[in-house]
């Protein structure tokens, strides 16, 4: 996901001179390095001070360039929130800070390395969205579309890190912020998702579909703002709905989907998902911490057998 | 030396008729509102009034930022001055029915970032000068960013990053401003952080070419800044007091907030008819 986002802005830089990539001492490989080559007068790289990656975008954006804020998650939103907020929410501004590895991707860095609040966190800010994608195909969609938008203001990129296999197809529904997608349609039962995650909701979709189910997979990529009636639609249609996703309780797509089932009166079964408010320690794959958190698909299918 | 400043005809004497006038205006408008940083902007009046009126060019190419954000009435009244900033929104200043408040908001006529939490200007005048120096083709003629700090605001470590960052990146168009008057809320700067002096010896490591002057002499402002060498990021250290213009509020920390009542605000003009003439 990280070398297509790199490719695609490398691609677009050519024509358009707005595009910067600030980083906060991340190495520029691939299609990063090439940037960096070719227009090395903006590609800036601050070293370890995130707070000035976030003041000099906004610098660049009050002058009418559209930056990119490029650093792992907790660094690129928790470390300079303040700037975040005032500098990119308060003046509004498009700036797009990027967050690789969102979730607890970094599994054998540790706590400080995981960020499992971020969309609460961004999600807090006025004038924030929030764009999470499912693979590489969504993370080129949507980084087309920051680049080449009207106007518009700071958006949270929560990003995977390498190797996230495809899962969008030629039958998904065609991407557009701020709409949830089905990648395949079903009738009884629909399993919603975004982000990297979206692979076990993939796989939990396989199942119950073999189960003999007839299973919708939808992925909400476009976590602020939130697709309100897209997601009262999908409970609407379905018996079963299952939320599936790797951030806290808190502040996410589980809640919100509860809170819209409650405004609808949905009369669906909603199972929800997350990971556990809590701080884990302990380290491994990607899998064994989201399974340190209760997330797995032989849980949520357990779950969802009863 | 390149030539930078874009008036050859900036007068000193002008200037501080000017900010005389500015100070005045101020002290008006306290009478509407309980507080409004009054000391905080007399501080800067000079290093703002000489930065619009003497450094910058009348085409609007050159940026201002008052990263120190409760110094913006030095900026509102040389905006009304300039006919940037409408006398309605001025006089409307911390109402329900004003665009205007105790710290500049970007948006508003002549404003161009908002700021108020400190530490935050040293990084977007960065981000600024980059673009102005890409926009420009990297020419001398890139636009200019005059960014004003106080001291206190330096102690944050976000200004020692963009610092840093400034002379990474060779920002010969950036010009920041130190509005040095030795305070902050709480009490005198050299005496919460007793080793935050030298201030030019450590500017100079981090890559800045340095000048201390007398901020309140417009004169020695213009030369310093328009005589820079002008091959590095240039910081101006001027020795400011803090209040400066009424003797009452001078040093005297409870005015980085306060309005004067009637009686203060009398004695407030009459001292500065008195410097006027």
């Amino acid at each position: 996901m990280r070398n297509t986002f790199a490719e695609v802005l490398y691609g677009l830089a050519k024509d358009d001179p707005r595009i910067y990539i600030v980083v906060a001492d991340i190495s520029p490989a691939g299609s990063m390095g090439k940037f960096r080559e070719e227009f090395p007068e903006r590609f800036i790289n601050v070293g370890v001070a995130e707070q000035s990656m976030i003041g000099i975008c906004a610098g660049l954006a009050l002058k009418g360039m559209r930056p990119f804020a490029y650093t792992i998650a907790t660094f690129s939103l928790y470390r300079p929130f303040e700037f975040v907020r005032d500098d990119l929410g308060y003046q509004n501004l498009p700036v797009t800070v990027v967050g690789i590895g969102g979730g607890v991707i970094y599994s054998t860095l540790g706590g400080t390395h995981y960020a499992q609040e971020d969309i609460a966190i961004a999600g807090a800010i006025p004038n924030m969205s929030i764009i999470a994608p499912c693979d590489p195909v969504e993370a080129t969609e949507a980084t087309r579309w920051l680049v080449q938008r009207e106007g518009g203001g700071p958006v949270y990129f929560r990003f995977g890190k390498a190797g996230e296999p495809t899962l969008t197809g030629p039958d998904s529904d065609p991407w557009a912020f701020g709409k949830l997608r089905y990648l395949r349609r079903g009738e009884d039962v629909a399993v919603l998702s975004y982000g990297v995650i979206t692979k076990m909701a993939a796989q939990v979709a396989d199942a119950l579909t073999e189960d003999g189910h007839s299973v919708s997979l939808a992925v909400c990529h476009t976590l602020k703002p939130l697709d309100r009636d897209g997601i009262a639609d999908l409970l609407r249609r379905h018996k079963r709905v299952i939320v599936i996703e790797e951030h806290a309780p808190q502040g996410g797509l589980a809640p919100q989907t509860k809170q819209i089932a409650w405004d609808i009166r949905a009369e669906c079964v909603l199972d929800t998902f997350t990971l556990k408010d809590e701080f884990v320690h302990c380290y491994g794959s990607h899998e064994d911490i989201l399974a340190a958190h209760g997330l797995s698909v032989d849980r949520i299918l357990a779950t969802v057998r009863g | 030396m390149i030539a930078k400043a874009g008036h050859n005809r900036f007068d000193p004497a002008e200037s501080r008729k000017r900010c005389m006038r500015y100070r005045k205006r101020i002290l008006d408008i306290s009478q509407t509102v309980s507080a409004l940083h009054a000391a905080g902007a007399f501080s800067c009046m000079e290093l703002t009034d000489t930065c619009y009126h003497g450094l910058m060019r009348p085409d609007g190419q050159d940026t201002f930022l008052m990263s120190k954000g409760h110094g913006c009435m030095a900026q509102y009244t040389v905006l009304e001055d300039i006919g940037v900033l409408p006398t309605a929104d001025l006089d409307a200043y911390c109402t329900a029915h004003g665009i205007l408040g105790a710290h500049p908001d970007y948006g508003n006529p002549g404003i161009e970032a908002s700021t108020g939490s400190l530490g935050h200007g040293m990084a977007m005048a960065v981000g600024m000068a980059v673009a102005e120096r890409n926009k420009a083709g990297g020419s001398a003629e890139a636009g200019m960013v005059y960014c004003i700090l106080s001291d206190g605001e330096i102690q944050e470590g976000s200004t020692w990053e963009a610092i840093m960052m400034a002379s990474t990146l060779g920002l010969t168009n950036l010009v920041a401003l130190v509005d040095n008057n030795d305070f902050q809320s709480l009490g005198r700067t050299s005496e919460t952080h007793p080793s935050f002096y030298p201030l030019d010896d450590k500017l100079e490591a981090f890559g800045w070419e340095t000048a201390e002057v007398n901020g309140h002499d417009a004169a020695a402002i213009y030369d310093a800044v328009a005589g820079r060498a002008g091959d590095k990021p240039f910081v101006l250290i001027a020795k400011t007091v803090k209040g400066r213009g009424v003797s009452y509020m001078e040093n005297v920390p409870i005015w980085h907030y306060r309005s004067p009542n009637a009686d203060e605000y009398h004695q407030a003009l009459a001292e500065l008819r008195e410097i006027a003439s």
